[in-house]
C-alpha cells in the first residue's frame, strides 16, 4: 500500500502540515492552523491518526487542539487542564506524548496532565507536583516547563519526563511517585556540587527504539546516553563541536543511531557553529560522530533549532527533519546524508514531528 | 443575534444583561454570537452563563485563580471590571482583547 508522510510543524504562529508521498521528494504546505496560536508541540497519535497541537495564547490561555482529519478541521479543549484555585495558573502547554490510548501533556509552570478521551478532557497527574524537591525547581530560559515526555511503550506504569531546569524524573507507578534520574549529568549553573540530585537543565530526552532502558539526553551542559533507564548517564559529547544544543532524534529502528544538532554555546547567540548548519549523527551509541552538511546552508546561517524541532520518520531509509528558529524546514530522505529545504519563511519553529499514513 | 445552542440558564432569576464578545473569540466557538443576552448578577455569573452556551468559553476568558485573564479586559459601564463586579438589569458587559502580541 502506498504511503504518504506528514511533517507536523508547530510554530510561534500556528501549526502547519507538510505532506509528501513516500519518496519525500516534493512537498506541499498547509496552514496556519489553530487560529495562529503559539504552538509549542504538534504531533500525531500513530494509533488513531489524530493530530494534536499544544500551546498557549496570550489572550485565551492554554489548550490542546485536535484534528481527526489530518489537519483539515480543528477543535480545542482545556477542560480539566488547570491547577487548583489559588495556584499560579497554567500559561501554556509545552509538550505532548501519545501512548497506549492515553495522551500526556506537559505544561508551564511544570506539571503533567493526562487525557484518556483523546484530548477532550484532562486530569492532573498530581504526584509530580507533590515531589518534595518541587520548591527547589528553577525555571530555565523558556520558563519552568515540562517537556520530553517519554513513555515506556511496554510498561504503562513507567515514564520519564524532563523539566527545565529541575532535571529528569522517572515514575514506575503511573505517576504516583517520581524519582530524579540525573546521576552523571552536569549542572554547571548551580554553585557547589557539580552533580546534584536535581537542578539539571535538561533540554531533550529521547528513547532508543525497542530498548526502553536506552535513553539519550541533550542537556544544557553536555550530551548523554543511559543504558539503565536514566539511573546513570554517560557523556557522549566527545567529537561534537560543542556541548550545547536543544534537540535530539532517535533512529526508528537502530538503537545506536542518534541525531543531534549542536549549537555554538549558550552565550554566543545559540547559532549553528561557525554559521554553518550541520546535523551530527552517531551510528555507535555516541562513541563517534559524523557531521552531515550536504544540502544545508554553509555560510551565514545564524539560526538555532529548538528542543522539539527535530524528528525522524518510520520509513526505510528513515527521513530526518528539523525546523529552524528562522522558519525553515530541512528534510533528508537518506538518513541524514543529503538535505533539502522543504519550507521557508514560516514563523519561528517550535516543533517538528512526523506521521506516516496510507495514501 | 445568532441562534443560541440548547443550554440551561445557570442563573434564571438574575438580571437580564447583554454581553458583547470580541470577534477573535468567536473563531474558537463556531456559531457563537457577537452579542449575547443572558442572565447574570455578576461578571463571574456572566462567564458561567457563556460557558453554559458554549462549553469552554469561560476557560478562554478566565484563568484558574480564578480571575479574568491578564490580557482580557471586561468593561461594565465603561469601567474596568473584575469577576466580582455586579451587573444590574439591562446592563451591558463588554469583553475585549488587550493590545498585545508580537
Amino acid at each position: 500500500m502506498a504511503k504518504k508522510v506528514l511533517v507536523l510543524v508547530g510554530t510561534k504562529k500556528g501549526a502547519f502540515v507538510l505532506e509528501s508521498d513516500a519518496g519525500r521528494g516534493a512537498w506541499s504546505l498547509r496552514g496556519p492552523f489553530c487560529e495562529t496560536w503559539p504552538i509549542n508541540h504538534c504531533l500525531a497519535d500513530p494509533a488513531s491518526g489524530t493530530i494534536y497541537a499544544a500551546g498557549g495564547d496570550a489572550w485565551f490561555g492554554p489548550a490542546v487542539w485536535r484534528s481527526t482529519d489530518l489537519g483539515a478541521t480543528w477543535t480545542h479543549s482545556s477542560d480539566g487542564l488547570a491547577y487548583a484555585e489559588g495556584e499560579e495558573p497554567i500559561k501554556s502547554v509545552w509538550s505532548l506524548a501519545a501512548t497506549n490510548g492515553t495522551l500526556y501533556a506537559g505544561v508551564e509552570p511544570a506539571g503533567l496532565f493526562r487525557s484518556d478521551d483523546g484530548g477532550l478532557s484532562w486530569r492532573h497527574v498530581k504526584g509530580l507536583r507533590d515531589h518534595p524537591t518541587r520548591p527547589k525547581w528553577e525555571p530555565g530560559g523558556a520558563g519552568l516547563i515540562l517537556h520530553s515526555i517519554v513513555p515506556h511503550h511496554r510498561d504503562p506504569g513507567q515514564m520519564w519526563i524532563g523539566i527545565s531546569s529541575a532535571g529528569v524524573f522517572h515514575t514506575a507507578d503511573g505517576g504516583e511517585t517520581w524519582a530524579p534520574r540525573n546521576r552523571g549529568t552536569r549542572a554547571e549553573h548551580v554553585p557547589g556540587e557539580p552533580y546534584p540530585e536535581i537542578g539539571q537543565c535538561v533540554h531533550c530526552i529521547v528513547m532508543a527504539p525497542g530498548t526502553p532502558d536506552r535513553l539519550y539526553q541533550q542537556n544544557h551542559f553536555g550530551m548523554y546516553r543511559s543504558d539503565d533507564g536514566g539511573q546513570r548517564w554517560e557523556s557522549i559529547e566527545s567529537g561534537l563541536p560543542s556541548s550545547f544544543g536543544f534537540p535530539a532524534a532517535a533512529h526508528p529502528r537502530d538503537r545506536d543511531t542518534l541525531y543531534l544538532l549542536p549549537l555554538n554555546g549558550d552565550t554566543k547567540g545559540r547559532f549553528v557553529p561557525d554559521a554553518k548548519a550541520a546535523v551530527w549523527r552517531t551510528r555507535d551509541g555516541g562513541n563517534t560522530w559524523q557531521d552531515l552538511r550536504d544540502g544545508l546552508p554553509q555560510e551565514n546561517a545564524y539560526f538555532g533549532v529548538l528542543r522539539q524541532a527535530m524528528a525522524t520518520d518510520g520509513l526505510d531509509p528513515t527521513g530526518v527533519y528539523f525546523g529552524s528558529g528562522t522558519g525553515s524546514v530541512f528534510a533528508s530522505a537518506s538518513e541524514g546524508d543529503r538535505w533539502t529545504c522543504i519550507a521557508q519563511h514560516l514563523p519561528t519553529i517550535s516543533s517538528v514531528e512526523t506521521l506516516v499514513v496510507e495514501a | 443575534m445568532a441562534a443560541e445552542p440548547a443550554f440551561r440558564e445557570p442563573f434564571p432569576d438574575a438580571p437580564r444583561v447583554t454581553v458583547h464578545l470580541p470577534a477573535v473569540l468567536l473563531n474558537l466557538f463556531p456559531g457563537a454570537a457577537r452579542s449575547v443576552r443572558l442572565r447574570a448578577g455578576t461578571v463571574a455569573e456572566a462567564m458561567a452563563a457563556l460557558d453554559a452556551r458554549w462549553p469552554g468559553m469561560r476557560d478562554r476568558l478566565c484563568d484558574s485563580r480564578p480571575a479574568i485573564r491578564r490580557h482580557i479586559n471586561v468593561f461594565v459601564n465603561e469601567e474596568r471590571a473584575a469577576l466580582a463586579t455586579r451587573l444590574t438589569e439591562g446592563e451591558e458587559m463588554l469583553v475585549m482583547t488587550a493590545i498585545s502580541g508580537g
